[in-house]
């Protein structure tokens, strides 16, 4: 995701300075195109994003994919709630993969996160960034955003505008004057003489008028619909089955069609003799792909078997020299030859290290590359017929997807056509920088003269993955006598800094965090959180280390280096609070801390664990608290803070990607084990609420989950863990 | 050969040859894609049916072992008027499932379990449930199931 953020810096930058801030939805050209795709019969189409039927059905077209976050049911309630609209009248759809409905706001909430809001993007004008967004095409569900920015920026305002074009649309109708009509659940009312207009009657002239610009937005205490737990749209067909995935694609005449590609990265195809798939029964043709190759068979089974057959002849693209244990190798040497790529911090931290009579404190962490491990694998089908790609799947960028199969079928855009369907978990998997699939079904499909369908095996989906990069950091603090952090650096090794999502909190005098850029050729990608699971863990196992050489307790600790009055100290608070901290428990049992800031929200941890008779780690107990800013819908919320729990700790128990000669070692969920019911533990959950700007909740609840897990084991057995996964290493 | 068999309720006969799994069976020959695909080791769980009314993961399981068999998959598990069993009534009231995937392995392992113990301990539920869930819905799962089963236990998620 840093890339796209860059990306847009870039394009944004080139701008600073002229412009007037103004709030225009789409350029009229997108708004007539949008019109045209979604005025079905008896419906109005609102500045691009929403259509209002007839019947008062609202229709909102979200930008975003859903890969389990629940983000259209929030985007629903952000839209009902200014519209003043009727919650059964509702309806979130997926928007065209077209350029018109590429996500503006989105473009305009990832500027901001750079700059901060309403710094020097508020004063870009809209236009500028649309442009910058339809030129990315970018149609992305990432960074925690789809709530903050494209609902808080994005459907509030739409949905409040329109409210107004339909008042005044009504006043006109009635011969009022618009103050004294009220809006409630679909219907305009004139409470003076009782009369009232529904939504639909009034939509088709409503839908003629400008929006307004800047329309009022409701105070958080008229809230109706944000903050309460609305049941998710999408459940229901996830409990009877027929909840339908890419995975799920049926098409006339479909086959099935699996992939090996080149193990080693960067690989590409040397030959292949097709002649033992072509033995299987059902295997119809083996087709031979730049870094793959692809058999195309009547059913996967037979697929399968048919790819099993092969022995393909790869290149190892140079890269068979990359071990596991020679990358931190690698990030060692960065770190001793000292020129870091970028260095962000405060004071002087030289001097710092010299103070009279303070003690140094240094330590060393590794984290392990490690795969998102989505359930449901890559499953792409396409059909090319008439000169047109159709393609069905779950992506997290459909529009940029739709662009990646024209040119991989060497067809122009508009020739093609991508149909979302529901994702089987993502993590930050399936976005657009690393979907080799839609080339290879794109491929493939050009070759056959009927649709395919084109599956990984899991073992393929394990191998090929986009892996949240290994790294490495040093770090090193100088304490004063009376206990208190007098310098720290923080020298880190991996591909990005990812410094700017993950801020350093604590109030220290003098405090340096220098990254170390060190790019190998294996594939890696945006893995939930991105960088803070890795800041979070070198951070704040640190911190817990120079407690305990303080002598001090490692909450208590922390909040003497927190400034009084922040966000962050409350919410620590809360945690220590909520947990217990500080009451008894039995001997080999240990609570640890920790707190993460990213995606502008705050998430502070207390694990309670012990170790299992093996030695490897037993959670018994997470206490979560989160001020994430407003909660849209408090049930989904605390199962987006749950999940992520569940996702920290298993990387830090047992999960690792690891490469032997440039070939991840690990196949399926055998050898890349995750966390299970059995080991899962009690979670309690708690929102602090607050007035800060919303920040986001897909992501934030997990970083601090490994971090305080480590320090857990650390007081409950004296040994301090370093490197992740956890394994038996805190065994005695 | 073809395998005669029962799928829930409806006889059935598997054209694949004899190796063929259960799941692709199920998924490509009759077209049923509540079961789903995730491993193909049965590591997972997330193609998990009943055979005779016993836990099993299909992607593992040859045609040639079903012969005369009645299975049940996710699309069985409702009335005949598509009215929900208590189990999934439970899975939405507790806002169980985030991507969904699993979910259908998920509710069939949870109503074999509660088929065999109609009120299960958590160390029961430990036991049965051991299908992989990636989005971690594992605490819902367990409150869903102890709210079917009636324990005083169960807590609200």
């Amino acid at each position: 995701m840093g890339m796209i953020r860059r990306a847009f810096l870039v394009g944004g930058a080139a701008v600073i300075g002229g412009g007037v801030f103004a709030i225009k939805y789409a350029d009229g050209a997108a708004e007539s195109s949008a019109a045209a795709m979604t005025n079905g019969k008896d419906g109005h189409n609102f500045a691009t994003w929403l259509r209002i039927g007839e019947d008062d059905t609202v229709t909102l077209y979200s930008p975003h994919t859903d890969i389990g976050q629940g983000s259209n049911t929030g985007l629903g309630q952000m839209l009902a709630e200014e519209l003043d609209a009727a919650w059964d009248k509702i309806a979130v759809v997926s928007a065209p993969a077209e350029s018109p409905f590429a996500n503006v706001v989105l473009g305009r909430g990832f500027l901001s996160e750079m700059s901060g809001y309403p710094g020097i993007v508020a004063s870009l004008p809209e236009s500028l960034l649309s442009m910058v967004a339809r030129s990315m095409n970018l149609q992305i569900t990432g960074g925690s955003s789809a709530l903050r920015f494209t609902g808080e920026r994005g459907f509030r305002v739409i949905g409040a505008a329109t409210r107004m074009a339909l008042v005044e649309t009504a006043a006109k109708r009635l011969g009022v004057p618009a103050a004294e009509l009220t809006t409630a659940d679909s219907k305009v009312l004139h409470a003076k003489t009782g009369r009232a207009l529904r939504y639909g009657e009034l939509a088709a002239e409503a839908a003629t008028r400008s929006l307004d610009t800047a329309p009022a937005l409701k105070a958080a205490k008229d809230f109706r619909y944000i903050g309460k737990s609305v049941p998710r749209f999408d459940i229901p067909a996830k409990v009877d089955g027929t909840a339908q995935y890419g995975m799920d694609v049926i098409k006339p005449d479909m086959r099935v069609a699996t992939v090996i590609a080149a193990p080693v990265r960067g690989g590409k195809l040397l030959s292949v003799d097709a002649a033992p798939a072509m033995a299987i029964k059902g295997v119809e043709k083996v087709i031979s792909l730049d870094s793959a190759v692809v058999v195309v068979a009547r059913g996967y089974w037979q697929a399968l078997k048919g790819a099993r057959a092969l022995q393909p002849k790869f290149s190892d693209g140079g890269n068979e020299k990359i071990w596991t244990a020679n990358i931190f190798a690698e990030q060692d040497k960065l770190r001793v030859a000292g020129k870091p790529d970028k260095t962000v911090g405060n004071g002087d931290v030289e001097a710092g290290f010299m103070t009279a009579g303070a003690k140094l404190v240094e330590a060393d962490y590794k984290l392990p590359f490690l795969h998102h491990a989505m359930m449901e694998p890559f499953a792409l089908t396409a059909h090319f017929k008439d000169g047109k790609l159709d393609v069905w799947g779950g992506l997290q960028d459909p529009l940029g997807s739709k662009m990646q199969a024209a040119k991989a079928a060497g067809l122009a855009a508009d020739k093609v056509t991508f149909h979302p369907m529901l994702i089987g978990g993502s993590f930050g998997r399936r976005l657009p920088m690393y979907t080799e699939i839609v080339d290879q079904v794109a491929r493939t499909a050009m070759q056959v003269p009927y649709p395919v369908k084109l599956i990984w095996s899991r073992e393929e989906e394990v191998k090929q993955g986009a892996y949240r990069p290994q790294s490495s950091a040093k770090l090193k603090a100088a304490l004063t006598a009376d206990g208190k952090i007098a310098a720290w650096s923080y020298d880190f090794a991996q591909p990005e800094d990812g410094l700017r999502e993950v801020p350093l909190f604590y109030d220290l005098p003098a405090a340096t965090r220098r990254h170390f850029k060190q790019v190998s050729n294996q594939t890696v990608g945006a893995w939930r959180s991105v960088n803070a699971t890795q800041h979070g863990f070198f951070a704040e196992s640190f911190i817990d280390e120079l407690a305990h050489a303080a002598g001090a307790d490692p909450f208590e600790f922390r909040k003497r280096h927190l400034k009084p009055g922040s966000r962050h100290l409350a919410v620590l608070e809360e945690a220590a609070k909520r947990s217990g901290w500080g009451t008894p428990l039995p001997a080999g049992t240990g609570r640890g801390i920790a707190i993460v800031e990213c995606f502008e929200t705050i998430a502070a941890h207390v694990v309670e664990a012990t170790l299992k008779d093996d030695g490897t780690p037993k959670v018994l107990k997470v206490t979560a608290v989160v001020d994430c800013g407003t909660v849209v819908n408090p049930v989904n919320a605390e199962a987006q803070v749950m999940g992520g729990i569940v996702m920290g700790l298993s990387t830090a128990i047992s999960e690792a990607i690891t490469l032997e000669k440039g070939i991840v070692v690990q196949s399926n969920f055998n050898d890349y084990e995750v966390l299970k019911l059995a080991d899962t533990p009690a979670i309690d959950i708690h929102f602090l609420s607050s007035s800060a700007a919303m920040g986001g909740l897909g992501e934030p609840g997990l970083p601090p989950a490994a971090p305080a897990l480590a320090n857990a084991l650390f007081a409950a057995t004296g040994k301090r863990v370093r490197q992740l996964p956890i394994g038996v290493q805190a065994k005695a | 050969m073809a395998i005669e068999a029962k799928v829930n309720g409806k006889p059935v006969s598997f054209e694949g040859e004899t190796d063929t799994p259960l799941l692709w069976a199920i998924r490509e020959e009759l077209g049923m894609t509540g079961t789903k695909f995730g491993c193909g080791i049965a590591a997972c769980g997330a193609c998990s049916v009943h055979i005779d009314g016993q836990i099993a993961r299909s992607c593992s399981v040859p045609i040639s072992d079903v012969a005369g068999k009645s299975i049940t998959t996710i699309e069985g598990l409702a009335a005949a008027d598509g009215k929900l069993t208590a189990l999934q009534a439970a899975w939405i009231a507790h806002q169980v499932p985030q991507c969904g995937y699993c979910q259908s392995g998920q509710i069939m392992a949870a109503a074999a379990l509660l088929a065999a113990t109609p009120k299960p301990s958590d160390a029961q539920i430990d036991a049965a449930m051991t299908n992989i869930c990636r989005c971690g819905t594992y605490p819902r799962i367990r409150a869903a199931i102890h709210d079917v089963a009636g324990n005083a236990a169960a807590v609200q998620a």
